[in-house]
């Protein structure tokens, strides 16, 4: 279902990058990027940071949890900074969720 | 937060400018770093003879194409000096019977790869050998949205039915989708249904790229060239589209540069972003650049390296940054937003690539190629010129019937 790449995020969303994005680290360059049909990003530490942390198991809050707890802040900032940061991302369509898996 | 190079970080880049944001160091003139992505043509070989081919007149023969051995270093050294993507496209690509070996090869050493392709020559045993080989993308070129006007224009019975076939193996094998449509006064009227079937198909992306005039698009003006009210429209679907679609089906829109103020700007600055591979090994800074006569091109097959040819040789460096320009471009304010436009262009339209881009209403011959424009759009002259080795096959009464 096409609709089903339209994602809210939420702290019980567990995304991940699509197929068709690769997250790599540019040797050239010494820059992390998003390789996408037609586009590159460059995304900074923090943005890379989250990313690494989208592999479609971990959710939200799960994520929200280990870098509030990393950098000693307040979770709720965190959470605020995160969901923003991955819903832009999903807008963009560099981001979507794990497909459920029919067990 | 993530910059997205396509929305630019400075003033002066436009959109798309991914390099002037990686490599920031330098002016947006002086910039050209080793570009992020290439375009490999692998053949000039294609089912299809859509009269709109973005390919040169004169096409590269089959006993001139590189070698597999061949294809495979150049993906190697074009990896090596930082490319990150290769867009395989052709001709038809998937006509080379080394494909899945050279998307491996491209995934072995470390390259994004994305297929450009007519879809026709595709069976599901090979898109997934493709899939199995690291393929990250697969776009697929579309002439209509149903088969009368799409098979007219592509001069290949059955083919859209093809495409969509292999759109849906695409989708099923999980491969990321995108649908390119080329759009022109004969099919500007299906766009919105151009749109639906994007989404049908599941695809992630549509390109709706209006034809852009080089050879033989340029022969085919006057039965491609939309009128003024269809692009009006053509926005005004897109934008509405888009609005609609978002986070479903991502819209890429090309415009139309006859009907334009400023010029487009073409490959992002001639040598500053962009280059691509021809069938028999040139280096070239666009599709359309052997057009340009007086121009000598480096092959990979010379004894020069591609970062080498990219940075030093005389035809990159030709029409490379501000340096070369003349008035009205010279003293202009947006030399360096579009870099004077469209090279190939401007030869096409004043017999030299050294002028001003005629999109641009800064260029005397701008009222011309408007009122050129205009009056071919009228005129309803629909027959198509079929592109072929034989130098192109004009359509016939009865199949123009259609």
């Amino acid at each position: 279902m096409a609709s089903s790449r339209n994602i809210s995020v939420s702290e019980a969303s567990r995304p991940k990058l699509p197929r068709h994005t690769r997250l790599k680290f540019d040797e050239t360059r010494q820059v992390w990027v998003i390789l996408a049909p037609e586009r590159v990003l460059a995304p900074d530490e923090i943005a890379v940071e989250v990313l690494q942390l989208c592999d479609g198991v971990r959710s939200v809050a799960e994520m929200v949890d280990q870098l509030a707890a990393k950098y000693a802040a307040p979770r709720e900032a965190i959470a605020t900074d995160v969901i923003a940061m991955l819903q832009d991302l999903a807008d963009k369509g560099f981001l979507t969720e794990a497909r459920e898996k029919a067990s | 937060m993530s910059d997205i190079l396509a929305d630019g970080k400075t003033a002066s880049a436009a959109p798309s400018d991914g390099l002037a944001v990686l490599e920031h160091k330098r002016s947006t003139a002086e910039t050209f770093g080793i570009p992020l992505a290439v375009l490999a043509e692998l053949t000039h070989r294609c089912p299809l003879q859509c009269p709109y081919c973005s390919n040169p007149i004169e096409l590269d023969r089959a006993s001139s194409e590189l070698t597999t051995e061949e294809w495979k270093k150049v993906l190697s050294e074009l990896a090596e000096i930082g490319v990150l993507q290769i867009h395989f496209s052709g001709g038809e690509p998937t006509a080379r019977k080394d494909l899945v070996e050279l998307v491996q090869h491209a995934t072995d050493v470390g390259l994004y790869s994305n297929l450009i392709t007519s879809a026709v020559l595709l069976n599901r045993e090979k898109l997934s050998a493709l899939a199995d080989a690291g393929l990250c993308h697969v776009q697929i070129s579309f002439q209509g949205n149903e088969p009368i006007v799409a098979d007219r224009v592509a001069g290949l019975k059955n083919a859209h039915e093809k495409k969509l076939e292999v759109a849906k193996w695409t989708r099923e094998l999980d491969l990321p989708l995108t649908v390119n449509a080329v759009m022109h006064r004969q099919n500007l009227h299906q766009l919105p249904d151009i749109i639906q079937m994007a989404v049908d198909l599941d695809a992630d992306r549509l390109e709706v790229a209006n034809v852009q005039y080089y050879g033989w698009a340029l022969k085919n003006r006057a039965a491609l060239m939309p009128t003024l009210e269809q692009i009006e429209e053509t926005s005004r679907i897109v934008d509405e589209a888009a609005t609609r679609l978002k986070g479903i089906l991502a819209i890429d829109y090309v415009v139309p540069d006859y009907y334009a103020l400023r010029p487009k700007k073409c490959m992002g600055g001639w040598g500053r972003q962009f280059f691509n591979i021809s069938p028999a090994g040139k280096v070239l800074p666009c599709h359309a650049a052997e057009s340009i006569t007086g121009l000598d091109f480096e092959s990979v097959r010379s004894n020069h390296s591609i970062a080498w040819i990219w940075q030093n040789s005389e035809a990159f460096n030709r029409y490379r940054g501000t340096g070369w320009m003349p008035e009205p471009c010279k003293s202009c304010e947006f030399r360096e937003i579009d870099f004077g436009g469209c090279r190939c262009q401007a030869f096409a339209l004043t017999g030299d690539a050294g002028n001003t881009d005629p999109a641009c209403t800064l260029s005397p011959m701008h009222e011309k190629i408007f009122k050129d424009a205009e009056r071919e759009a009228a005129a309803h002259q629909d027959r198509f010129l079929y592109r072929n080795f034989a130098g192109g096959t004009l359509e016939t009464e009865g199949e123009h019937g259609a």
